[in-house]
């Protein structure tokens, strides 16, 4: 599903945040992205969005080619892929509901169906009965969830997540996961960064360790590898 | 790009609720537009008016080709065969010193030239018009060089500072034009654009999600257009009554009698039309240029 070979990236700055990343991720996986702070993590994930551009080396996503991808074609291979960050990225000024049918409009679903699909994904981030309140009225994990529905809104095959539990208690965190567990055990292929040490030795999936840009460990249910 | 009909709501009812919403940008765009609608209406009003009035003068632009006092009947038909070949050339009309005499007694009263009834000083002319105007004193000039023609004249001054004043006036206007119409765009641009910094996290989203350029560029479209009709509406108004009163009053003004103005019917409609389309440019185009740097991937 997702393919990368000799990838590096160096920022218009001059910081070169990947040094030749070579790995692959099959459907289905969930796969932990883990790294001290400045390895280039978040470069990594960015990449596979097209957020960021590789300077150098292939990409593909979906069999597509991202580094020969044309402009114009970047919203249609995310429209594959949920994103989750760890400031949810939320319009304050619109409730739930709308936060979520947001990204539905843009694609230029019919109501009736955004209406239904907005309902199931509130049903399965636990949120329903909130739909009409605002961001601001929620507690951070439940924005997070909102942030969720959000993102897999549309039946991504693909969900990223960058530090989801960053900002959240353990206990709430440990909710964001098997919310996360479940979307991935209807096949969906996550792929999270993460500093949790608890949840990566807990919940044991594949560990990828990048340190100065480079993967270092690729292990399956592997261990977490840093103190904190 | 086929759009889808709920699409198009959207995007209008966003570009709506824009322009409602932030409303002291609306304010700001709209009075810019305003300001430099009434400037360039005024402007154009002027300078096709003062064009109009130019090509009625030009249209009255002849060359006058006097004969030879010596030239003989098959010599003087022999010149306007020569007139006739040249291209620019529309037409030709001949004019014996009798007629001559008459037009110049009619003018200036019959006692002073009277005395010349019957010995009569004047040359045969052709009277020559040229297709386009403006050629008229290459042409004069070509005449010249015909045998048997004594002097050419063509109201060498008047004709010469004429269209250069023309060319002038229409240079001028235009630079005006373009430049107010700039200055516009930019205004509208940079006011939008302060808005659009607080909607650009909304816009981040929009991306991350899958939406197309064009899909968050149609809400700046629609709402640009809206800004540079509702900037449009003072200009207009103001442009038709006032060149309302003027058409009905510069024509009883004895002083001004000889300025023959464009007729308001048709031409008051068609610079109406004219404004409302350049202000719809300008809102487009100021608010579509502030969303570009926003859409970078
Ligand atoms: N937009 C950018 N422009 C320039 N340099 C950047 C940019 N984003 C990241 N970098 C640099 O690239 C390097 C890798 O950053 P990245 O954000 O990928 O690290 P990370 O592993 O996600 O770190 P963290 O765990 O703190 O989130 C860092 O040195 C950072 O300063
Ligand atoms: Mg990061």
């Amino acid at each position: 599903m997702i393919e990368m070979q000799n990838v590096y990236k160096t920022y218009k700055n001059g910081v070169t945040a990947l040094n030749g990343i070579d790995m692959a991720i099959d459907a289905g996986e969930f796969v932990y992205v883990v790294g001290p702070s400045g390895a280039g993590k978040s470069t990594f994930i960015k990449m596979i969005f097209r957020e960021v551009q590789a300077s150098k080396g292939t990409i593909k996503v979906n069999n597509k080619d991202l580094t020969k991808m044309k402009w114009k074609e970047v919203p249609y291979l995310r429209r594959d892929i949920g994103v989750v960050y760890q400031d949810f990225k939320l319009l304050p000024k619109l409730t739930v509901y709308e936060n979520v049918a947001f990204a539905l409009e843009v694609l230029e679903e019919t109501p009736r169906n955004i209406r239904k699909r907005v309902m199931d994904v509130l049903d399965l981030v636990g949120l329903k009965n909130k739909a009409r309140f605002i961001p601001d009225e929620l507690s951070g994990g439940e924005q997070q969830r909102v942030s969720i529905a959000r993102a897999i809104a549309n039946h991504p095959k693909l969900l990223i997540a960058d530090e989801p539990t960053g900002n959240l208690d353990p206990e709430t965190s440990w909710e964001i996961m098997k919310i996360l567990e479940e979307i991935n055990a209807t096949g969906t292929t996550i792929i999270m960064a993460t500093h949790s040490k608890e949840i990566v030795n807990t919940i044991k999936k594949r560990v990828i360790a990048i340190e100065d840009g480079l993967v270092v460990r690729d292990e399956h249910r592997g261990e977490y590898g840093y103190e904190i | 790009m086929a759009m889808k009909f709920r699409t198009f709501k959207r995007h209008f009812r966003e570009g709506a609720k824009n322009i409602w919403r932030n409303s002291w940008m609306t304010v700001a765009s709209v009075g810019a537009v305003t300001t430099t609608l009434i400037l360039v209406g005024a402007f154009l009003a002027l300078m096709l008016n003062l064009n109009h009035v130019a090509d009625n003068l030009e249209k009255d632009v002849q060359i006058k080709a006097f004969v030879d006092l010596t030239a003989d009947e098959s010599e003087t038909e022999k010149i306007s065969e020569e007139i006739e070949e040249i291209p620019e050339v529309s037409s030709i009309d001949f004019a014996t010193k009798e007629e001559e005499l008459e037009s110049l007694m009619e003018s200036m009263g019959d006692d002073a030239w009277g005395l010349y009834d019957q010995d009569n000083p004047l040359n045969n002319a052709y009277i020559i018009k040229t297709t386009d105007p403006q050629d008229a004193i290459r042409v004069a000039g070509e005449i010249e060089e015909i045998d048997n023609i004594e002097s050419v004249s063509y109201g060498e001054d008047v004709v010469q500072n004429l269209f250069q004043f023309n060319e002038y006036a229409r240079n001028v206007g235009l630079v005006l034009i373009l430049a107010l119409v700039f200055t516009a765009i930019f205004l509208i641009s940079n006011t939008i654009k302060i808005t659009i910094m607080a909607r650009s996290k909304e816009i981040g989203v929009m991306k991350l999600v899958g939406a197309t350029n064009w899909f968050i560029r149609w809400p700046f479209f629609v709402e640009g257009l809206l800004l540079g009709v509702l900037g449009s509406i003072i200009p207009i108004i103001i442009l038709l009554t006032g060149y309302y009163y003027l058409d009905n009053n510069m024509a009883e003004m004895s002083q001004f009698s000889f300025i023959e103005l464009l007729p308001f019917s048709p031409f008051a409609w068609q610079l109406a039309l004219l404004v409302l389309v350049i202000g719809a440019t300008i809102g487009v185009w100021g608010s579509v240029m502030s969303v570009r740097k926003f859409l970078k991937v």
